[in-house]
């Protein structure tokens, strides 16, 4: 009940921080929402079930291009279009999971990366249809979700944070049910759960899938309702990016990959401002954490002060 | 031009991009051999290689075979000092946690990466080869150095494979490699051969990179593209054996030349990447690996 009421709190929170803030401001908060989404899905397969992916960027393309293309090219609706992509996210998730689970560890790695590598070529070589690095620009009647208008700041803000509500609740949920035991007992003990009687092939895949459910409706939801879909979406950095803010936040924790989100967005923000080469601070802040702060924002205050948090 | 020369042409090609492969791809077999890491940042060490020669070639006077030999030494040295820095600095500290290590390398690639952004800048800049000599056959001209890159691949990698089987430091490492652990209680300072061999590693792609520059170009985005093949190459060869690995560089640069010489390069590399991915799922040893 505390878990459930201190989650409830920092949605309300979100909801007051959306009306308050600057226009600049909020707009930046309705991306961090939305790749909060994506870190928060890729967090339930590596931080709470140790499936270390680099491949997530082709969930999150194939969620982008699945709701992007039927909206340009056939004129589909905005919301049929989310959910379609929301599908091809997890259809895909699945697909890869089936093929690269039957490996682990560094070799699953790999796999993944190797997979999503031929997904970036793939929409590089159907150019003519995907765009290529141009991408595709959505017009103003394929983004009108549900009657609201996704170029108004106002109502794309409320949109996003109702799509992090719900995957945050969601896998709050998750993560508490009796599955959520058995995806940590995949992480800390495969052989052993395996011997109690678990299959961890079909605990990773479902979880790879709702996984990919999560990368999937985040780039349905980033081409919607910021209106662009392009190649660099599927590039190996939006694999590395989810991963990061899982990390900088807290791996194994539900909040952590929206502070992580947060911290990070705003780091590379302000980078920006002073230097083109403001990847830097993503190399840096991968060291860094992985040298000296292995368990992230969240992690620490878990381990400190909020021993119950999820 | 008929379809012999054409083909000719394309198994030229194929055969330098073969050699250079090898080149980068053995470096990274090293380290995944004998450490039992993957490291990342390959391709980050083969461009800095490659800024190094093209600093260096830009600093020496006289013909550019000076400035081009004398990149051949500094390079590899520069490039293997900062890797064995990054070894005991950051590698040794994670305790080789394979995991780990490919997160904090994906970090130094993001780091040496917009290093040479901010210093060198975005623009791709040319280093002039050492000698411009140019071979006349029937059908077309075809550029003397990129012959001589093939020949000195061999060199290289006939050096290696002495260095590894003949010497006190090969020796050391294929001992690390086999067990760690009895390599200690031996009296091996493992430490020092993990930071050596990762040095080498690195060494060899600033090597690769050197032999390159003058038939492409300076860029900092350069690594992205040997360090994705330089992976196929050492999982489709077995990873950590030398030989499956050189074997496969010729397989994939000769195809890769064929097939982007007759298709699209694109094409070529995704059949490339989903072959690596479904070799590594259902041959994890790799084609040429011994049963683990």
């Amino acid at each position: 009940m505390k878990v459930w009421l201190f989650h409830l709190a920092v949605l309300v929170a979100l909801a007051v921080l959306a009306l308050i803030l600057p226009a600049y401001h909020a707009n930046n908060l309705a991306r961090i929402l939305m790749l909060a989404v994506f870190a928060t899905g890729y967090n339930l397969a590596f931080g709470y079930t140790g499936m270390l992916s680099l491949g997530h960027a082709l969930f999150f393309a194939a969620g982008m291009y699945g709701a992007a293309l039927p909206v340009s090219l056939w004129g589909l609706g905005a919301l049929p279009g989310l959910a379609l992509g929301l599908l091809a996210g997890g259809a895909v998730a699945a697909a890869v999971g089936l093929l690269a689970l039957r490996t682990a560890g560094v070799s699953f790695m790999i796999v993944t990366l190797m997979f999503a590598q031929a997904g970036y070529l793939t929409v590089i070589y159907f150019n003519q249809t995907t765009g290529g690095d141009q991408g595709i620009v959505l017009s103003g009647a394929g983004r009108m979700l549900a009657g609201l208008d996704m170029t108004q700041d106002g109502p794309r803000l409320m949109v996003a944070l109702g799509l992090y509500a719900a995957g945050l609740l969601a896998a709050l949920a998750l993560v508490q049910s009796r599955f959520g035991r058995v995806m940590l007992a995949m992480r800390e003990n495969e052989e052993r759960s395996r011997m109690l009687g678990y299959d961890p092939f079909r605990v990773k895949l479902a979880v790879l899938a709702i996984s990919g459910l999560y990368a999937g409706v985040a780039g349905a939801g980033y081409a919607l309702l910021f209106g662009y879909a392009g190649a660099g979406f599927a590039g190996v950095q939006y694999s590395i990016l989810p991963m990061l803010y899982s990390l900088m936040g807290g791996a194994g924790t539900v909040l952590g990959p929206l502070i992580g989100a947060g911290a990070m967005f705003y780091l590379i923000d302000i980078a920006s401002g002073l230097t083109t080469a403001y990847l830097m601070g993503v190399g840096i802040a991968l060291v860094v954490l992985v040298l000296f702060a292995p368990r992230g924002i969240l992690g620490w205050v878990r381990e400190r002060v909020l021993p119950w948090l999820p | 031009m008929g379809f012999g020369p054409f083909l000719l042409l394309a198994v030229m090609e194929g055969l330098v991009s073969a050699a250079v492969l090898a080149l980068t791809a053995v470096g990274l077999s090293l380290v995944f051999g004998v450490m039992r890491v993957v490291n990342v940042a390959h391709g980050a060490f083969f461009m800095l290689g490659a800024l190094v020669a093209w600093f260096v070639a830009g600093h020496v006077a006289g013909p550019p075979v000076w400035g081009w030999l004398a990149a051949l030494v500094v390079a590899p040295l520069v490039v293997g000092a900062l890797a064995a820095l990054v070894d005991i600095s950051v590698l040794k500290r994670l305790n080789y946690e394979p995991e780990a290590v490919i997160v904090a390398t994906i970090g130094v690639l993001y780091i040496l990466e917009q290093a040479a952004l901010m210093s060198f800048g975005p623009d791709a800049r040319p280093v002039a080869a050492p000698f411009t000599l140019r071979l006349q056959l029937p059908w077309f001209g075809y550029s003397g150095y990129k012959l001589f890159v093939v020949v000195a691949a061999c060199a290289v990698l006939a050096g290696v494979w002495l260095l590894m089987a003949r010497t006190r430091f090969g020796l050391l490492m294929r001992a690390t490699q086999v067990d760690r652990n009895t390599a200690r209680a031996f009296g091996i300072n493992v430490d020092r051969v993990y930071a050596g061999t990762f040095a080498l590693g690195a060494a060899l792609a600033a090597v690769a990179a050197v032999l390159v520059v003058p038939i492409s170009q300076v860029h900092y985005l350069m690594g992205a593209d040997p360090l994705l093949l330089a992976f196929i190459t050492v999982i489709i060869g077995g990873l950590g054996s030398l030989r499956g690995t050189l074997v496969a560089a010729l397989v994939i640069g000769l195809s890769d030349g064929v097939i982007s010489m007759f298709w699209s390069p694109t094409l070529s590399k995704i059949i490339a990447t989903l072959l690596v991915a479904l070799v590594l799922v259902f041959r994890p040893q790799g084609l040429f690996g011994a049963k683990a």
